[in-house]
């Protein structure tokens, strides 16, 4: 029985594995060829140097790497604090309304990521959805509240909310409550258990719901774009950029491969830290 | 330790104004599509529904609707193969790199999805492909092929090895067992796979935008007009868009059911004939 196992295992991986090697590790691989190569060719076939990444580091690129994470910084800050107290509720508190809550979240990531932050501009502009009806009702005149820092982070929170709250909720369903109900008989105050008793125990999850929205937020382009309008750049803008008016695509993979190694290390690091068994639901 | 009722109800309003957020945008969209002018300002003062009509009527948006819908149709099917074997893989064998495999699976869905795009882009370039809409099924299976392994992988890890080992012991031959046993176990996660990765797709938007070529999907002719040149066409195809998947999820939470119900009636039916 165990050889089969090994047998149909190994086979069974292979379809995936195929897929993943096309789609995946070999466009990873041109990349990382390309960002060696010299500045504004279009074949491999050149003598590598590193001229780009020279150019990643002289030419102030550091920057918009800056704004990426430092926004994406902020916006795994905001949802932590937005989701806990949902997540807690939907692993302790709420029945029947943690499934509607659920399906509502997951239908809303059906819709285009595109569309949904473009009906966010309709509501938050000059004379949108908001502005226009405080000032046909109520005659206040608001200026839009578009284009600048903390309306981007709110697209990344508004964008990513699902990615942290059901880790987090996941997390948190793993805190046993005999432990909490101790503390509480042994009169532990309600932020003590908190600190001392959730936090800690719900962890897994926290480190996974943290590392997942920071690392997409990190990548994402159209938050920036469509709210932003060109407040600030980004790193995956300047990549962008490099690629399609800048025809450099050494420069533009060198400024890939920057964002790739921060996030791919990331990525790898916090999916080594998790059992996905146990978080699965393995019956043993 | 129940929590006090005040509490309670704040966290239940809670998770109201959440899901009222979620929605907001959609609800400016959908005032948006039905505004009759041609610059939109809030307040909508004059309804009109002409921009559905003039949508429905264009040819270009059949032809963005077609490739949408092609890109869609093939991921899913690819996916919920893929998906249904690489979920055993995941959850129900015991071999040697499983716990690599699972990691490594993941690994894709935390990727940036523009610098994914871009980096296929280049792999097409290298071997000498011209990116058209078929490229970019490729593009959209690097991060629905391992989330529709996800999705049959739940359903696996709560299947009992026992009945598979049992069909083996009773002489069964590993592909009867595969069409006798396991798919219709998995049947429940591998639908529901087919049904994410469509939706998943039909959505998408950074894996499309460097990787279709010349052809367009919505999400992109929506972007690429958001971007440059509003047309009152933006929030109509928009709504037609969340409509069509509305109406795929609803159909595909509906069949099961009537299936159900029609089992039950004929089922009364034979036992008051009997």
């Amino acid at each position: 029985m165990e050889r089969l196992d090994k047998k149909l295992g190994t086979l069974s991986a292979l379809p995936i594995l195929i897929v993943l090697t096309l789609s995946f590790l070999a466009p990873l691989i041109v990349v990382a060829a390309f960002s060696i190569m010299p500045q504004k060719v279009f074949s491999l076939w050149n003598i590598p140097d590193f001229s780009a990444y020279a150019t990643v580091v002289t030419q102030g690129y550091w920057k918009s790497l800056a704004w990426a994470l430092g926004m994406a910084l902020a916006s795994t800050a905001v949802l932590f604090v937005v989701c806990w107290p949902l997540a807690f509720a939907m692993a302790k508190v709420f029945g029947r309304f943690t499934l509607i809550l659920t399906i509502a979240v997951v239908v809303s990531l059906f819709v285009s990521e595109n569309i949904r932050l473009f009906g966010w501009i309709l509501t938050l502009m000059k004379g949108g959805l908001i502005g226009g009806h405080l000032k046909a009702w109520f005659g206040i005149d608001m200026d839009g509240a578009l284009y600048n820092v903390p309306v981007i982070v709110f697209g990344l929170v508004y964008v990513y909310f699902p990615f942290m709250l059901f880790p987090l909720a996941q997390g948190i369903s793993m805190v046993p409550d005999d432990a909490r109900q101790a503390a509480a008989d042994l009169g532990a105050s309600k932020w003590r258990i908190l600190w001392e008793i959730d936090l800690p125990l719900a962890a897994p999850g926290i480190v996974v719901g943290s590392l997942l929205s920071f690392v997409l937020a990190a990548g994402a382009l159209a938050e920036s774009k469509l709210l932003g309008g060109q407040t600030v750049i980004v790193m995956a803008d300047e990549v962008e950029t490099a690629f399609t008016y800048g025809q450099d695509w050494p420069l533009g993979s060198a400024l890939s491969m920057v964002l790739i190694v921060i996030i791919g290390s990331m990525a790898i690091f916090g999916v080594s830290k998790v059992d996905l068994d146990a978080i699965m639901g393995r019956k043993r | 330790m129940e929590p006090s009722r005040s509490t309670k109800f704040v966290l239940y309003a809670y998770g109201i104004l959440a899901i009222l957020i979620l929605y907001l945008p959609l609800v400016s969209v959908g005032f948006a599509s039905v505004s009759k002018a041609r610059y939109l300002t809030f307040p909508i003062k004059n309804y009109a529904t002409r921009w559905y009509g003039k949508a429905l009527e264009s040819s270009t948006v059949a032809d963005i609707l077609t490739t949408s819908i092609s890109i869609a149709a093939i991921v899913t099917v690819v996916s919920m193969i893929v998906g249904f074997f690489g979920a055993l893989a995941f959850a129900r064998y015991q071999w040697r790199f499983r716990s690599l495999f699972q990691k490594f699976i993941l690994i894709p869905i935390f990727f940036p999805q523009t610098v994914l795009g871009l980096a296929l882009l280049m792999w097409f370039n290298a071997i000498g492909i011209i990116p058209t809409w078929k490229t970019a099924v490729v593009a959209h299976l690097v991060w629905i092929s391992p989330i529709a392994t996800l999705v049959i992988a739940i359903r696996a890890y709560s299947f009992d090895p026992a009945l598979e080992e049992a069909a083996r012991d009773m002489g069964a031959t590993t592909w009867q067992i595969l069409k006798e046993v396991t798919i219709p176990l998995l049947l429940p996660g591998i639908v529901s796979a087919g049904l994410f990765s469509f939706l998943l797709s039909w959505g998408n938007f950074p894996l499309s935008l460097f990787t279709t070529g010349a052809d367009s999907t919505l999400p992109e002719w929506l972007y690429a007009k958001m971007v440059s040149g509003y047309t009152p066409l933006v929030p109509t195809l928009g709504m037609l868009s969340v409509f069509a998947s509305a109406v795929i999820l609803l159909v595909a939470l509906l069949v099961p059911q009537v299936i159900r119900l029609a089992r039950t009636a004929r089922r009364v039916d034979q036992e008051s004939t009997n």
